[in-house]
């Protein structure tokens, strides 16, 4: 027995900091870091829902979520470490590349 | 309050402060350990939900590997420590959006469901078994669609990771 807007402001705090963390962080790491906090958010929304509506579907999609999660850290921290390779700091505001 | 309400705000409050302490660390290793903390409580409150399959995937997935391909990616990479360093200079500007989008989002959901008078679920025993029969019965084609993309995310992390020799 638990109310529905206590999970949704727990989900909305994590989204906030993940929203902080991506926009104020400089290194890539954190900024991936921030971005999993962000993704976990949407992970509890689903979860509570599929509470409320004695539903199944939001369950097995927090775990799609996970899934998804798992390969974009996989990604990222190879094109992290590639960069780190070739340009010897990963700071998101010196990889100016492809800005405009 | 229920016994379940304590319990989530608990876990709610000890994630909460683990999320702003990840985004606020000034030491790199000590935000992927703090992210350890949100994750685990994150975990801890699918449990309190009755969501016993996804908060053991979240603490073996997200706690036993992410956390571990973060360290990893610290490690590989050179870690700076302190807050030049690690933050840019919107930091306020990005302080006000995250506030702003709090609020919002908090205004929105009073809105729908009203914060103190919303009514309390029953229950909902989302077991092991009926998650699995679920995703093995109607979510078949998502699943194997996870599975592709894992398996594509698999085999770009080793092209993208490997040294390139004739180069």
């Amino acid at each position: 027995m638990i109310r529905l807007p206590l999970v949704l402001v727990f989900s909305a705090v994590l989204f906030s900091a993940g929203v902080y963390g991506v926009l104020a962080r400089r290194n890539a790491v954190l900024v991936l870091m921030s971005i999993e906090l962000m993704l976990n958010a949407v992970t509890v929304n689903l979860v509570g829902f599929s509470s409320l509506w004695r539903n199944l579907t939001g369950q097995v999609f927090g775990l799609f979520i996970i899934a998804v999660a798992a390969a974009e850290v996989g990604i990222g921290l190879a094109i992290v470490i590639l960069i780190f390779r070739n340009r010897e700091t990963i700071n998101v505001d010196e990889v100016n590349l492809l800005k405009w | 309050m229920t016994a379940q309400e304590y319990a989530f705000t608990v876990l709610a409050v000890v994630g909460s402060i683990g999320a702003v302490a990840v985004v606020t660390a000034r030491n790199v290793v000590h935000a992927a350990l703090y992210l350890v903390v949100t994750l685990g409580a994150v975990g801890g409150a699918y449990l309190v939900l009755a969501a016993e399959f996804v908060a053991w995937v979240q603490i073996l997935i997200y706690v036993g590997a992410i956390v571990i391909l973060f360290l990893f990616g610290l490690m590989l990479t050179k870690a700076p420590i302190g807050r030049e360093a690690l933050d840019n200079q919107q930091r306020g500007v990005a302080a006000f959006v995250a506030i702003g989008v709090l609020v919002g989002l908090v205004f929105l959901i009073n809105d729908a469901f009203d914060l103190t008078t919303a009514q309390r679920m029953p229950a909902f025993d989302g077991d092991t078994a009926s998650v699995g029969s679920a995703i093995f019965s109607g979510y078949v084609l998502p699943f194997e669609a996870v599975s592709f993309l894992l398996l594509a995310a698999l085999i770009g992390a080793v092209v993208l990771a490997r040294r390139d020799d004739s180069s």
